[in-house]
């Protein structure tokens, strides 16, 4: 008797239910849609007096020297803090980073650790060099969960990154973060310079995704084959 | 590698590099007779091999009789003295090993592993070796591309500069250019 009951009043609030999850759909789509939109757009000047929250997606040996090229000519005093990430498995890179900010460090830096302009963390891969592409797919997951917690701390206002796996997650986490309302980010990509005649699949996602704001690539004939990407000469 | 007591010969250094992982395959194209034949009749006194996580352990030489010394080891923090050290550097195709060594205006042979699943590193050294800047190989014909390449028509990289690409996120952001 009671089962029935029960089974008849989740029947009759079907359509309830139904309008409600449709409706939320339909907020969302339309909220990814307007973040989609402004994606790509430049930010009002007003906003860009302040110096913004750069999240910095580091990979290994060449995307790092490349990504270190790119820094070097970045005013520090806008880009600040700035978060580096690198694969768990990738002290090297994160090494390098940290060598470079206390190049850059005033002499006598403070105590407080809060006013610390760098920051390193370090984050889950996607998948390994090497890896196959099916075991790829568990590993994703931890390290799109990782991503989540990640970004969610740093909370970044702008987004760099040069090609390594472990952006994708974290550029979906932003854009999620933007999508809920959290914080917004622009997010640029840099293709790897290795990259002459075919993008990577990180950049390609971020392409085809129109995740990316602005997608540098470094070889002229990958400009032609994506006409939204930019060409604007080699970082190295 | 203690090598630079003994500085009673002049030295021309061939440094091979394999990256973060492994190579062996390049390991072992250094440590065949015609690879060896072929750095000695160019007039090389020494080859230092980096070889990673590799497995194939090279053959070490003294460099008595005439022949090319031979000296390895696995990793190093930096590659860069021995990239400044040698007169020849043969290298995987990595993007990072390639435009250090090209900065230094060293002489370059870029050696593609083609064991790699996503293999797109030929794509950037076939670039580079289309435009002169170094010379790219397989680790089979390695022994061919020493014994016929012409060092005298490398044409010198000229670096790249990021600023353009940090003048166009500054305007994005709406910083004002500097």
């Amino acid at each position: 008797m009671e089962r029935r009951n029960g089974g008849g009043g989740g029947f009759c609030s079907f359509p309830l239910l139904f309008a409600v999850a449709a409706s939320f759909v339909v907020a969302v789509l339309a909220r990814v849609l307007y973040v989609l939109y402004h994606t790509g757009r430049p930010l009002r000047s007003k906003k860009g007096v302040r110096p913004l929250r750069t999240l910095i997606i580091l990979g290994s040996g060449g995307h790092t020297a490349e990504m270190l090229n790119l820094l070097a000519v970045l005013d520090k005093d806008k880009f600040n803090p700035r978060f580096y990430i690198s694969a768990i498995t990738d002290s090297m890179s994160l090494q390098k980073a940290e060598v470079y900010e206390e190049s850059i460090a005033p002499q006598n830096t403070g105590t407080g650790d809060e006013m610390n302009p760098a920051h390193f963390m370090k984050i889950y891969r996607s998948r390994e060099v090497g890896q196959s592409y099916i075991t790829s797919v568990g590993t994703t997951i931890v390290a799109i969960i990782h991503a989540l917690w990640l970004t969610f701390k740093i909370r970044p206002q702008v987004v760099i990154c040069n090609g390594p796996g472990t952006c994708i997650p974290l550029c979906v986490c932003s854009f999620l973060l933007k999508v809920v309302g959290i914080r917004w980010s622009s997010i640029f990509y840099v293709e790897s310079i290795a990259r002459v005649k075919k993008l990577s699949l990180s950049g390609f996602l971020l392409y085809h995704l129109r995740m990316a704001d602005q997608l540098f690539v470094q070889w002229p004939y990958l400009k032609t084959k994506h006409p939204r990407a930019l060409y604007v000469g080699r970082l190295m | 590698m203690g090598e630079d007591q003994k500085g009673k010969r002049l030295k021309r250094i061939v440094f091979v590099t394999v990256g973060t992982t492994s190579f062996d395959a390049l390991v072992r194209a250094m440590d065949t007779q015609a690879v060896r034949e072929e750095l000695r009749r160019r007039g090389y006194t020494d080859l230092l091999i980096q070889m990673g996580r590799g497995s194939y352990i090279p053959s070490k030489f003294s460099g008595e009789d005439g022949l090319v010394a031979v000296d390895y080891f696995t990793f190093s923090p930096t590659i860069a003295d021995y990239l400044l050290s040698a007169e020849l550097v043969i290298s995987h195709a990595g993007s990072g090993s390639i435009f250090e060594t090209l900065r230094l205006g060293k002489p370059l042979v870029v050696v593609v592993n083609e064991d790699l699943m996503d293999n797109h590193q030929s794509e950037l050294a076939d670039e580079l070796a289309a435009r002169k800047h170094l010379f790219c190989s397989r680790p089979q014909s390695l022994g061919q591309a020493l014994r016929t390449m012409d060092l005298e028509a490398l044409v010198p990289y000229s670096p790249g500069d990021a600023r353009p690409v940090a003048t166009h996120i500054n305007k994005f952001l709406g910083f004002q250019a500097d």
